[in-house]
């Protein structure tokens, strides 16, 4: 029990900050993986290896002397074909199975893709360096670095571009459509194949995009995927699913309690606080739900 | 049916069984001592993996061209069977057994990281096989009473003892106020409990006391507390991840402390990532090639340096340099004991008394060794952005006269 955080509140600004803004970059994360969920019923284990291979490209980018934040724009495009790729091997033949079959897929995938990305690119730490500078706030005493603040709106243009592309295009409708109900969808004419094709691969293109925002704020190494994925996942689980307004509450919601515990009760428990919370929240959920009697017997 | 499939599992576990007892290794084969090794050449260790690879085969190439190893009026080559532990303990203890009961070798070279080697002394220890290890530090590979375990390298928790030494040195002998950060792992956590140590016998404070999750790339709260405590040294271990991290984010969230004190920056390669923010963190190593140890085989750390970049096409981290010396050590050790007998090499091991390239040898009863100190070195650069690793402490090799406070960032 640390209460530095109260003997000097100005650390509490800091707090939140930090944790909004690595909140922000979770919940893009976070967004492909509702999506994928949603329609296609698919709970992606590979999503966290996604990003990291979104943050190789990058990063070889930026050792071919191209700034990396042009990574938030080469990246997607080319993760977006991974995606549609990973689609035609492997997720098409899981779609339609059973929840547990599609964790074993992509569990298999990202093992694949951790030692793929180990053997292509070699074991060590790698980042690319912006140059952004940082921002100082009240007499230098809160400091933001600038790339976290570039991640966070890049991060929020694309969940805002996506939002608006699921309402206002042909295929965004055919993409909620098949979320509803993709029977329906199919017999009225919407091609579902083709829909869960486009949906992993936004799914991919997403996770680029947060994966070259990690390259220059973060570090990234093959084996760093999981956090991202359990990550994601949580955020996605305290939101519920279908709810892409609560993934952005959410994501930033844990990223300041994570902080708040942090400076409260140790890093040793901030991912185990993390983790609590989700648990009281389902149990809360379920204690609900038992008291409305909604469910079928 | 049934027992025709019993009959062929039956024939076919014979014909497995008897292929591979065929192929199988002794100890001593014709002018060979063939020794066992599980390095880690794929996983996430694979990169330092491959160095301690390259330092053994370095070695190996080197004591065979130079004579090899004279047992008994003889003389005999080193040979070494390699497996790849995937980075995983568990692998390389059944790679261990493997060596052992399968292919027969008497002697071993140790895996890469502390955790793989603790993985591996139980069952190097079960078989009484002398392993001369060159890359695991931990302080509790040495507290569990091995016989037959013998490390090259300083123990974990020596590696930054020096740099709080030096800070209360230049706070005129007086305690200093210590944040430090240190990742959940065997290693690290041994590193702690040195600095532990280090801060009781010099009456240093401990102000922040952060454990960082392995997973874990953030450490921006742990920053923003050292900013507001504002402690004399700062010190973080959590290895390649750990070093990077740290030095982006002191820079961006421009953090000033007297002195940075870690480990692993030498395979990190900090300025060459980081450049210039990298500049005046002290660094923990075990070998830097400017230092004056000799042997005939590799005479001293320039030349290793220089042979070593001849051969593989990068200049050796430590982790190569300590690989190489276990070699080394192994061949002082046959040819003391004059015998491949595993309980006579076992005490030649034990009385090593020796120098070479890396440093001095002599291993305490628990095996680490304790005749060799840890350096410290500094990043320093130079106005066109070039970066050096100079070693500062201890005074005896230093090359560079530690900068210390280190200047704010404000007036950088």
């Amino acid at each position: 029990m640390d209460l530095l955080i109260f003997q000097a509140p100005i650390l509490m600004i800091q707090a939140s900050m930090d944790g909004i803004l690595l909140g922000i970059l979770f919940a893009l994360i976070a967004y492909g993986m509702a999506l994928q969920w949603g329609v296609m019923n698919i709970i992606n284990i590979a999503q966290g290896d996604l990003v990291i291979l979104g943050g190789y490209i990058a990063y070889f980018m930026y050792l071919y002397g191209i700034h990396p934040a042009w990574g938030v724009i080469v990246s997607p495009i080319i993760m977006y074909f991974v995606g549609i790729g990973i689609y035609k091997l492997v997720i098409n033949k899981v779609v339609d199975r059973d929840l547990f079959i599609s964790i074993l897929a992509t569990f298999g995938i990202s093992i694949l893709f951790m030692q793929l990305m180990n053997f292509a690119f070699g074991a060590d730490v790698v980042l690319a360096n912006s140059g952004y500078g940082t921002t100082m706030l009240f007499d230098n005493s809160v400091t933001l670095p600038n790339s976290k603040i570039f991640a966070a709106i890049i991060s929020i243009l694309f969940a805002i571009g996506l939002v608006l592309y699921m309402k206002k295009s042909k295929l965004g409708r055919a993409i909620r459509a098949t979320a509803q109900n993709a029977r329906a969808a199919k017999i009225l004419g919407v091609d579902t194949e083709k829909v869960y094709a486009a949906t992993f691969g936004i799914n991919a293109a997403l996770c680029g995009v947060a994966g070259a925002l990690i390259s220059i704020t973060f570090t990234i190494h093959p084996y760093m995927g999981l956090p991202y994925t359990i990550r994601s996942f949580m955020i996605v689980i305290v939101a519920g699913l279908g709810n892409l307004p609560g993934v952005a509450m959410s994501g930033m919601g844990l990223g300041v309690f994570e902080e708040f515990a942090d400076y409260i009760l140790g890093t040793e428990f901030r991912i185990g606080s993390v983790f609590l919370l989700l648990v009281l929240i389902l149990v809360y959920r379920r204690f609900k739900l038992s008291k409305k009697r909604e469910y079928l017997k | 049916m049934k027992i025709k499939n019993i009959i062929i599992t039956f024939v076919s576990a014979i014909a497995i069984l008897f292929s591979t007892s065929v192929v199988s290794f002794a100890k001593v084969v014709g002018d060979k001592i063939i020794l066992g090794a599980a390095v880690s050449l794929t996983g996430k260790y694979s990169s330092n993996g491959v160095h301690t690879q390259n330092g053994y085969n370095m070695a190996v190439e080197r004591i065979n061209s130079m004579g090899g190893v004279k047992v008994g009026g003889k003389t005999y080559k080193f040979d070494i069977i390699y497996y790849d532990d995937e980075s995983n303990p568990k692998r390389a203890a059944q790679l261990a057994e493997r060596l052992i009961s399968q292919d027969k070798v008497e002697f071993m070279l140790g895996p890469y990281s502390s955790g793989l080697t603790k993985a591996m002394a139980p069952v190097t220890e079960k078989y009484g096989v002398p392993m001369v290890e060159a890359n695991g530090a931990s302080r509790s590979l040495f507290t569990k009473g091995y016989k037959y375990l013998f490390a090259v390298l300083a123990p974990a928790n020596l590696y930054l003892d020096v740099a709080i030494r030096t800070a209360v040195e230049l706070n005129g002998g007086k305690g200093v106020r210590i944040a430090q950060a240190f990742e959940q792992d065997a290693f690290s956590q041994d590193v702690r409990l040195g600095i532990l140590d280090a801060a009781k016998d010099t009456g240093s404070e401990i102000i922040i006391d952060d454990k960082l999750p392995k997973e874990l790339n953030d450490m921006a709260a742990t920053l923003a507390k050292v900013k507001a405590v504002k402690p004399d040294v700062l010190v973080v271990s959590g290895h390649t991840k750990g070093a990077l991290t740290a030095i982006r984010q002191i820079a961006e969230m421009k953090v000033d402390v007297p002195m940075l004190a870690m480990t692993h920056c030498d395979a990190a390669k900090l300025s060459k990532q980081h450049g210039k923010n990298s500049q005046y963190a002290l660094c923990a190593s075990q070998w830097h090639k400017t230092l004056t140890y000799k042997d005939k085989w590799f005479k001293d750390g320039m030349t290793y340096d220089a042979d070593f970049t001849k051969m593989f096409g990068y200049a050796p981290p430590y982790q190569a340099a300590e690989s190489s010396a276990a070699l080394l050590v192994f061949k002082d050790a046959f040819e003391r004991a004059n015998s491949f007998d595993q309980k006579k090499v076992r005490d030649a091991l034990a009385a090593t008394d020796m120098q070479t390239f890396y440093g001095n040898i002599k291993f305490a009863p628990g095996g680490q060794n304790v005749s060799k100190p840890m350096v410290l070195f500094q990043v320093m650069c130079d106005s066109a952005g070039k970066c050096e690793n100079k070693v500062v402490a201890p005074l005896k090799w230093a090359s560079a006269e530690l900068i210390h406070p280190i200047p704010k960032w404000s007036e950088r």
